[in-house]
C-alpha cells in the first residue's frame, strides 16, 4: 500500500490550488541616486527563510521572537552580504550592513536589513545573487534599482544568478553632468567665490565710493569676462588633475580655495583691482579647478569613459554656474542704485563671506572643524 | 445597446466599492512600513509545523543527508518527504527544499530515474508541463514498469488536454498498478472527453470493491466522484461525497477548493465561510473565502480579504512565475470587475493549462469584456473533446448567441 501512497502524492501534486502561501523571496531595493557615491541598500528577508538556513529560534519553540531575532543580527548581515555581490563600472562594492528593523510582508515577517554599497558612483551595475541558493534553489530576490534613470527591476535566483545592468552612454554622461551640477550647489566656498565677484559687477568704484553702472552693456561684459575666466582657469587644471598630468594636496588646495574668497571678498571693500577682477577670477580658478577634480576622483571616473565622464562633470559645473549668475544679475541689476544694495549687500555681504572664509581658511590649514558641515 | 446602459450603473457601483476598499486597505498599507519591536519577548513569527513528530524526523533526515549529500538514498527519502509536505500544506517553499536535497543530479541531462520522476514532478508544480513531460517521457521509455511514472505522465497529459496520450498512459497502469488507481486514472481522463457518465459509474464500481485500502486514495476518489457528480447536476451526491472524502483527509487543499467551489456554485456562502476558515494562508482557499463574503454581500469583511489577494497576487507576479494565473483571473473578473485584465490573464493561464475550472474562467472573462473572439480556443477545444459540463455549456450558448452582458460575481 506504501507503493500507492506514493503514487498518489505525484499525481496529486499536479492539482495544487494556486500558489498556495508563496514560495520564499526576498525584496532588494537599491537606491543609486546620482551624486551619492556609496549606494543605499534595503533588503527584506523572510524570517522563516533565515530559520531553516542558520537557525533563529534558539530555544526551539516554534516561534521567532525579537530578543532571539537580535541576537542573530550579526550573524544574518554577514550570512546575506556573502552571498551578494554588486559591482559598479567593474568594480566591486565594498557592502556594509545598517541596523536591521522588522517588517510584514504577505507571508509573514521579515528582518529589514539596510546596508550601503561602496563603489563608484556611475558605470554599469552587475549582480551576482546566492542568498539561499544551497536550501531552497527555487528562491528568487526581487531586486529593484531606483535613481539612475527609470526604475529597473530584475528577478534573480539559483537560475539565474547573475544580471547586468547597463549604463548607456548618454546616461553615464548625464550622471557627470548631474555631479558637476550638485557639486555646484552644495560647495558654497565655489559658489562665494563667485558672488565676491559679481557683487560689484553692477557698480563702479568711482571717487572712493561705489556707484551704480549706467549702462546695462557694461555689467554684462564684466560678468561674462569674469565667468569665462573663472571657467577657462577651472576647466584646465581639472583637466590636468583628473589625466593625473599634476596631482596637489588636497588640504593645500583647500586652503587656497578659502583663501580666494576672502581675497575676493576684501577686494569689495578695499578695491585693489576692479576691471582687473577677471585675472582674479582666472588665477584663482586655476585653483578650483583642483578641488573640482578631488570630487570627480571621489565620485570614480568609469573605465573608458574618462574624457565622457570629464566632459559632462565640467558641464555640469558650467551649468550650474550660470544658474546662480542668471539668479544673480537681473536682481543685483534692478537693486543696483539703492542703498540696501551697496551698505548691506556689497558692504555687508563681503564682510560676512570674509568671516566665513577666514573661518573655513582656519579649518582647512589647521585640520579643525567650527562649522556645520 | 442595452448591453452598455446596464454597464452604466454597475460600473459606477465597481468605484464606488474600489473607493471604500481604498479607504479600509489604507491603514493596512501604512502598517506596512520597518519597524522596531518595543519589546523582546514580541513573537514576530510562528514557524510552521516546527514541533510535529513529522517535521523532526523530516530534521534529522536531513541533518544525515548532509553529512553525505551524493547519498542518492537519502536524498531521494528527503525530497519525496518535502513534496508530500508541500502538497499536504499548499506550501511551495518545501519544494524548494525538495529541490535542494536533490542537487547533485538537478542540473544532469539524464539524472538516476528516482530523481528525474521527482524533478518531473516539482517541475509540474512549477507549471513547467513540457519539461515535466519530457523527463517523464524519458523515465517510461527506460522503465516501462514504472507505474508512478505513468500516473504522473496520464495527470500531466490531461492538463495539457492531450486525451488519447493520456488514455494510453492510463492503459500502460493496468498491469501495474491496482483496480482503483487505473480505474481513477481512466475515468478522470474520460470525465473530460464526453463519457462523463460511463466515467462516473466505472469509478463509483471500482470504489465499492477496492474502498479501504488506503484512506488517501478513497479521499482522492470520492473527491473525483464528487466532482462528477456536481457536473451532472446530482447535489446531494456530491455534497455526500465530499463530506466522506474531507473525513478521510481534512484540511487537503485540493478538496476543500473543489468543495468550496461546488458550494459557492449552490449560493451556501455560510457553509463555505465555515468550511475555509482555517485554512485562509492558502491563496486559493482565500480567494474563495472572499467570494463567499461578495456573494453574501458582507463588504466590510471583504475589503481586507480582497487587499490580502492583491498583495499576494501582486507578490507572485513580481516573482514572475505563471502559478496562480487562473486563481488571479478570477480575483480580477469576480471581485475586482476588471474584465480586460481577467481576460489577458485567462488567456496566459489557457496557454498553460487546460482544466475545466480554466475553460471557465476564460469563457466568463472573454463575455465580461466582450470579446466573444477570445473564447474561441475553449469552445474550438469543447467541440473537439465532447466535454460535458452544464455551466461550460451554458456560457459557450451566451456566447454563441451574442450575448455579452456582464456576469455578476
Amino acid at each position: 500500500m506504501k507503493r500507492i501512497c506514493c503514487l498518489l502524492f505525484l499525481l496529486l501534486a499536479v492539482a495544487l490550488p494556486a500558489a498556495a502561501h508563496k514560495p520564499s523571496d526576498s525584496y532588494l531595493s537599491l537606491q543609486a541616486a546620482q551624486g551619492r557615491a556609496p549606494l543605499q541598500g534595503r533588503w527584506d528577508i523572510a524570517l522563516r527563510d533565515l530559520d531553516y538556513a542558520i537557525g533563529l529560534d534558539a530555544d526551539g519553540d516554534g516561534q521567532i521572537t525579537w530578543d532571539e531575532l537580535q541576537r542573530r543580527h550579526a550573524d544574518i548581515a554577514a550570512y546575506a552580504l556573502a552571498r551578494l555581490r554588486i559591482a559598479r563600472g567593474g568594480q566591486p562594492c565594498r557592502l556594509a550592513p545598517g541596523s536591521q528593523l522588522v517588517d510584514q510582508h504577505t507571508d509573514g515577517a521579515y528582518t529589514v536589513l539596510p546596508f550601503t554599497a561602496a563603489c563608484p558612483a556611475a558605470g554599469r551595475l552587475e549582480f551576482d545573487y546566492r542568498l539561499f541558493a544551497d536550501v531552497d534553489p527555487q528562491h528568487k530576490g526581487l531586486l529593484s534599482v531606483a535613481g539612475a534613470g527609470a526604475s529597473r527591476t530584475l528577478v534573480l535566483g539559483s537560475s539565474q544568478p547573475h544580471a547586468v545592468l547597463e549604463e548607456s552612454a548618454a546616461q553615464g554622461f548625464l550622471a557627470f553632468v548631474r555631479h558637476g551640477i550638485w557639486h555646484i550647489w552644495i560647495g558654497y566656498d565655489h559658489i562665494l567665490f563667485l558672488l565676491s565677484l559679481l557683487l560689484p559687477a553692477v557698480l563702479v568704484w568711482r571717487e572712493c565710493a561705489w556707484r551704480a553702472v549706467a549702462a546695462p552693456r557694461a555689467a554684462v561684459t564684466d560678468v561674462l569676462r569674469i565667468v569665462t575666466a573663472f571657467t577657462l582657469a577651472h576647466s584646465i587644471t581639472l583637466s590636468l588633475a583628473a589625466l593625473d598630468v599634476i596631482a596637489l594636496p588636497s588640504r593645500w588646495v583647500e586652503s587656497a580655495i578659502a583663501l580666494s574668497v576672502l581675497l575676493a571678498a576684501l577686494n569689495n571693500l578695499r578695491p585693489v583691482t576692479h576691471r582687473g577682477r577677471w585675472i582674479a577670477a582666472f588665477g584663482f580658478g586655476l585653483i578650483h579647478g583642483f578641488g573640482f577634480a578631488s570630487v570627480l576622483g571621489d565620485l570614480g571616473l568609469q573605465s573608458g569613459g574618462l574624457a565622457a565622464s570629464l566632459v559632462g562633470f565640467n558641464l555640469g559645473v558650467e551649468i550650474g554656474q550660470l544658474a546662480i549668475v542668471a539668479a544673480f544679475l537681473p536682481l543685483a541689476w534692478l537693486a543696483r542704485g539703492s542703498w540696501f544694495y551697496r551698505r548691506v549687500m556689497m558692504t555687508g555681504g563681503s564682510c560676512l563671506i570674509m568671516v566665513i572664509a577666514a573661518i573655513w581658511l582656519g579649518e582647512r590649514v589647521f585640520d579643525l572643524r567650527v562649522l556645520p558641515a | 445597446m442595452s448591453g452598455a446602459a446596464a454597464a452604466r450603473p454597475r460600473r459606477a457601483r465597481t468605484l464606488l466599492v474600489r473607493g471604500a476598499l481604498a479607504v479600509l486597505a489604507a491603514p493596512l498599507l501604512a502598517a506596512a512600513a520597518p519597524r522596531l519591536p518595543t519589546s523582546g519577548a514580541e513573537v514576530l513569527e510562528v514557524l510552521p509545523w516546527r514541533n510535529s513528530p513529522q517535521q523532526r524526523e523530516l530534521r534529522e533526515l536531513r541533518a544525515s543527508l548532509a553529512k553525505a549529500p551524493q547519498d542518492l538514498g537519502r536524498a531521494v527519502a528527503v525530497a519525496r518527504r518535502y513534496i508530500e509536505l508541500g502538497r499536504r500544506e499548499a506550501d511551495p517553499r518545501f519544494f524548494g527544499y525538495a529541490q535542494a536535497a536533490l542537487a547533485p543530479w538537478w542540473r544532469q541531462a539524464a539524472p538516476p530515474a528516482e530523481v528525474r520522476l521527482l524533478r518531473a514532478s516539482l517541475l509540474q508544480t512549477e507549471h513547467r508541463f513540457p519539461e515535466a513531460l519530457a523527463d517523464l517521457d524519458a523515465v517510461t521509455s527506460a522503465d516501462p514498469g514504472n507505474a508512478q511514472a505513468w500516473l504522473t505522465r496520464a495527470s500531466v497529459e490531461t492538463v495539457r488536454a492531450d486525451y488519447p496520450a493520456a488514455t494510453r498512459s492510463c492503459a500502460r497502469l493496468s498491469s501495474l498498478a491496482d483496480e482503483l488507481v487505473t480505474a481513477a486514472c481512466i475515468a478522470n481522463v474520460g470525465a473530460m472527453t464526453g463519457r462523463l457518465h460511463g466515467s462516473e459509474a466505472l469509478l463509483a464500481a471500482s470504489y465499492k470493491r477496492g474502498a479501504g485500502a488506503e484512506a488517501a486514495v478513497d479521499a482522492w476518489v470520492l473527491g473525483s466522484l464528487a466532482e462528477m457528480a456536481a457536473r451532472r447536476g446530482d447535489g446531494a451526491a456530491a455534497r455526500a461525497r465530499f463530506r466522506q472524502a474531507l473525513a478521510l483527509a481534512p484540511g487537503d487543499s485540493y478538496l476543500l477548493a473543489a468543495c468550496a467551489d461546488f458550494l459557492l456554485e449552490q449560493r451556501r456562502h455560510d457553509a463555505v465561510l465555515a468550511l475555509l476558515a482555517p485554512h485562509l494562508r492558502v491563496d486559493g482557499l482565500l480567494l474563495r473565502h472572499a467570494l463567499a463574503l461578495s456573494g453574501k454581500g458582507d463588504t466590510a469583511r471583504l475589503a481586507p480579504e480582497v487587499a490580502e489577494l492583491d498583495a499576494r497576487f501582486d507578490a507572485g507576479e513580481r516573482r514572475g512565475d505563471g502559478v496562480h494565473l487562473r486563481e488571479q483571473a478570477r480575483f480580477e473578473l469576480q471581485l475586482r470587475a476588471n474584465a480586460l485584465r481577467a481576460l489577458g490573464l485567462a488567456q496566459r493561464n489557457w496557454a498553460s493549462q487546460k482544466e475545466l475550472a480554466d475553460a471557465r474562467v476564460l469563457l466568463e472573462a472573454a463575455m465580461a469584456a466582450r470579446q466573444p473572439q477570445a473564447a474561441r480556443p475553449v469552445l474550438d477545444w469543447m467541440k473537439a473533446s465532447g466535454v460535458e459540463d452544464p455551466a461550460l455549456a451554458h456560457l459557450a450558448q451566451q456566447l454563441r448567441s451574442g450575448k455579452t452582458k456582464g456576469i455578476e460575481g
